[in-house]
């Protein structure tokens, strides 16, 4: 199988042309999607390729198109729904969480809604505290979705393919600061990535960062200041947080026996603190320190650059935690 | 096609039944075994909500949001639809399905929740649904499920379907974005879909006149770009009519509109509710002169069509029915606890796998149906 080196962007969207051309229910919908090319390229040509029967330009209403997508997945469609922002999703939270989510389990197995829920996602350089949400620890929480959160093209690519073919709403959290990072992604139209699957981005032992989009990148540059620093860490890319590929966590931690959560948005009852609590219900007698935390500062995100990068979780703060785990400091 | 056949506008009242219950000469005469089919679903739907209060005061169902008064929009719609058209009802049109064929047994054991119930005991009473007779269940939010409608109209238009979608809300729902999403997609997308709101003056304690200062709710979709028609509810030969007019209309490609039934909510909002502490006597009983059963009655014995003896055996005949199925769909034993994990996902994931072997490592809970 050969490969080609394509963006963020790109990757995902050969996932959606390829999906589409290989099944006429699927559909795009959303602002700005279509003649615009959407807010972050991310489907351009798509209008040209499907025309406007396949790939809508909705009012500005995400309330709305997120409610009509579903009753177009309720009767037999598979739409991909574009926010411009996972923020702006804020205002269809109620068809996500008490429709999307909820209707196959309401309706005993009747109706599903096979739909894709798609955006860029977290901090995205001096845009306030009203676009740099993590939105993943609010729908994370929600049984009957899956949210998926890709760190690489190819896996941008394997699981956005994934996620249209799943049977169930998938939630999928990408990074504008992402979009245009390249990689080698497989030249295979049926190349998919499983979800609840993590994948070992860097192998090490002395200490398992643990992470998902963007901030896996942070983790790896971590890695290369603390190997300088002698220390091995095992970086743990999760790409799903649910379903959640609790195996992976634990081989990793009960290998180094230490771990630091690492990801966007505040630590108060997000996500980190799940995978913490599974950490120490299932490995606390490998534990050789408490599971360490960084993550946004517990503040709404505010827009002057020099006060952004030390809201956001960073290189530094990731050593500093690693170290504080090895009793290094 | 663009004059309506009927004397359909967005702030005049189209009736079909004129105050001496004679049907308007000027109108198409009704087909008479059609007002007798209606007359008995009516019929069976008053005497089915009046006795499910009575259930719930028993303390045999648990909720119950009765549409007594407004029986004439619930039978009206379901006559003027067609077996491929979905509907996406709010809190007082459930018993659409009942007139589209869903057995009347099914239908209690979504009351009780039981393991007869098709909806396998997950969702509350005057929630019903069936997809075997298109109809989904409401979204207890008021009103998320207009927009879906819409969706599923759009969906209808992109597959070529001649099928149309309708969905249901009440007159406080028209203050929800949800509403105001569905009209706007409506008239943007033109799909086959119907919205209509049951304008039955109260929302809860709210009444109608402090929930818009609108002069009329159907007079909202001028600004949509659709047509708005505001129809007698409580006369059920002007709700079919204005329906089926709306829908073939939609069928044949000429886009969605917006219809507004005015009606009013005789009982209680909900079995929570005593509406006695914000409304008069005197205003309930000025709309039980418009009781939508009485007048048809009233048209049927004028017409030739009911006489009392008649009335009285198809009355002791829906009670018969109706009694029965409560007793047989009340039998059904709970759903055992296992099912409480099924069809989350499409697929059981291997953490529900293990939260269900857990919980039936347990001692089944007295009462709470045991057995897996």
């Amino acid at each position: 199988m050969g490969t080609r080196s394509l963006r963020f962007r790109e990757a995902l969207r050969a996932a959606m042309l390829e999906e589409m051309e290989r099944d006429d229910s699927v559909f795009l919908l959303g602002e700005e999607v279509g003649h615009y090319q959407g807010a972050y390229k991310v489907t351009e040509g798509l209008l040209e390729k499907f025309g406007p029967k396949r790939v809508i330009d909705t009012p500005i209403a995400e309330s709305g198109f997120a409610g009509i997508a579903i009753g177009a997945a309720m009767v037999g469609l598979r739409p991909i729904v574009e926010f411009m922002t996972w923020n702006f999703s804020a205002v269809a939270f109620d068809q996500i969480l008490n429709n999307a989510a909820k209707l196959r389990q309401m309706s005993g197995g009747q109706l599903q809604v096979p739909i894709v829920f798609r955006a860029p996602n977290g901090s995205a350089r001096q845009v306030g505290s009203q676009h740099s949400h993590a939105m993943e620890h609010f729908y994370a929480h929600i049984p009957g979705i899956k949210c998926i959160a890709p760190a690489t093209p190819a896996d941008a690519y394997g699981m956005m393919k994934t996620a249209i073919r799943d049977e169930n709403p998938v939630l999928v959290f990408e990074s504008e600061t992402l979009y245009s990072l390249k990689g080698d992604v497989p030249d295979d139209p049926d190349f998919t990535v499983p979800f609840g699957v993590a994948s070992v981005a860097r192998e090490g032992k002395d200490i398992s960062l643990i992470s998902w989009s963007r901030p896996v990148h942070v983790c790896l540059d971590a890695a290369a200041e603390l190997a300088r620093q002698g220390i091995d860490a095992e970086v743990i890319d999760l790409r799903s947080l649910r379903p959640l590929d609790e195996e992976t966590i634990l081989r990793s931690v009960r290998k180094t026996h230490r771990a630091v959560i690492v990801h966007e948005g505040w630590s108060y009852g997000g996500v980190g603190a799940e995978i913490a609590d599974r950490i120490q219900r299932f490995a606390f007698d490998d534990l050789d320190a408490p599971v360490g935390r960084v993550s946004f500062l517990d503040v709404p995100m505010p827009y002057n650059a020099a006060l952004e990068q030390h809201v956001i979780p960073n290189t530094p703060r990731v050593v500093e935690a690693a170290r504080a785990a090895l009793y290094a400091r | 096609m663009t004059t309506p056949p009927l004397p359909l506008s967005d702030t005049g009242l189209f009736r079909v039944l004129r105050d001496d219950l004679s049907v308007d000469p000027a109108l198409p005469a009704p087909d008479a075994g059609l007002l007798l089919r209606m007359h008995r679903e009516m019929l069976r739907l008053r005497l089915l909500e009046t006795r499910m209060v009575v259930l719930q005061r028993q303390g045999r169902v648990g909720f119950y949001g009765s549409c007594t008064g407004q029986e004439a929009v619930a039978i009206g719609a379901g006559f003027a639809l067609q077996g491929g058209d979905w509907v996406f009802p709010a809190l007082r049109e459930s018993a659409i399905m009942l007139v589209r064929g869903f057995p009347l047994v099914g239908y209690l054991a979504q009351v009780f929740g039981n393991s007869l119930d098709v909806l396998k005991g997950r969702q509350m009473p005057s929630h019903m649904s069936g997809k075997q007779v298109h109809q989904v269940s409401w979204s207890s939010c008021i009103g998320p499920q207009v927009p879906q409608a819409v969706g599923a109209a759009m969906a209808m238009k992109q597959r070529g379907d001649r099928a149309v979608a309708v969905g249901f809300c009440g007159d406080g729902a028209t203050s929800q974005p949800d509403v105001h999403n569905a009209l706007l997609f409506a008239g943007r997308f033109r799909p086959p879909c119907v919205v209509v709101c049951q304008n039955n003056h109260w929302s809860i304690s709210v009444p109608t006149s402090k929930q818009t200062a609108s002069e009329t709710i159907a007079i909202k979709a001028r600004a949509y770009g659709i047509p708005g028609y505001r129809v007698d509810g409580n006369d059920v030969l002007a709700v079919h009519g204005a329906l089926q007019h709306a829908f073939e209309r939609a069928r044949r490609g000429e886009g969605a509109s917006f219809v507004e039934c005015v009606t009013y909510r005789i009982g209680a909002h909900s079995t929570s509710d005593d509406p006695t502490r914000y409304r008069s006597q005197e205003e309930v009983e000025s709309w039980q002169r418009k009781d939508p059963l009485v007048r048809l009655q009233g048209h049927l014995r004028g017409a030739g069509l009911l006489e009392e003896r008649g009335l009285a055996a198809l009355q002791e005949e829906l009670t018969a029915e109706i009694e029965a199925a409560i007793l047989e769909a009340e039998q059904g034993p709970p759903p055992a606890r296992a099912t409480v994990f099924d069809d989350v996902y499409a697929e059981l994931p291997w953490h529900l796998r293990e939260q269900r072997e857990e919980l039936l490592r347990l001692p089944p809970a007295a009462g709470h149906g045991g057995g897996h």
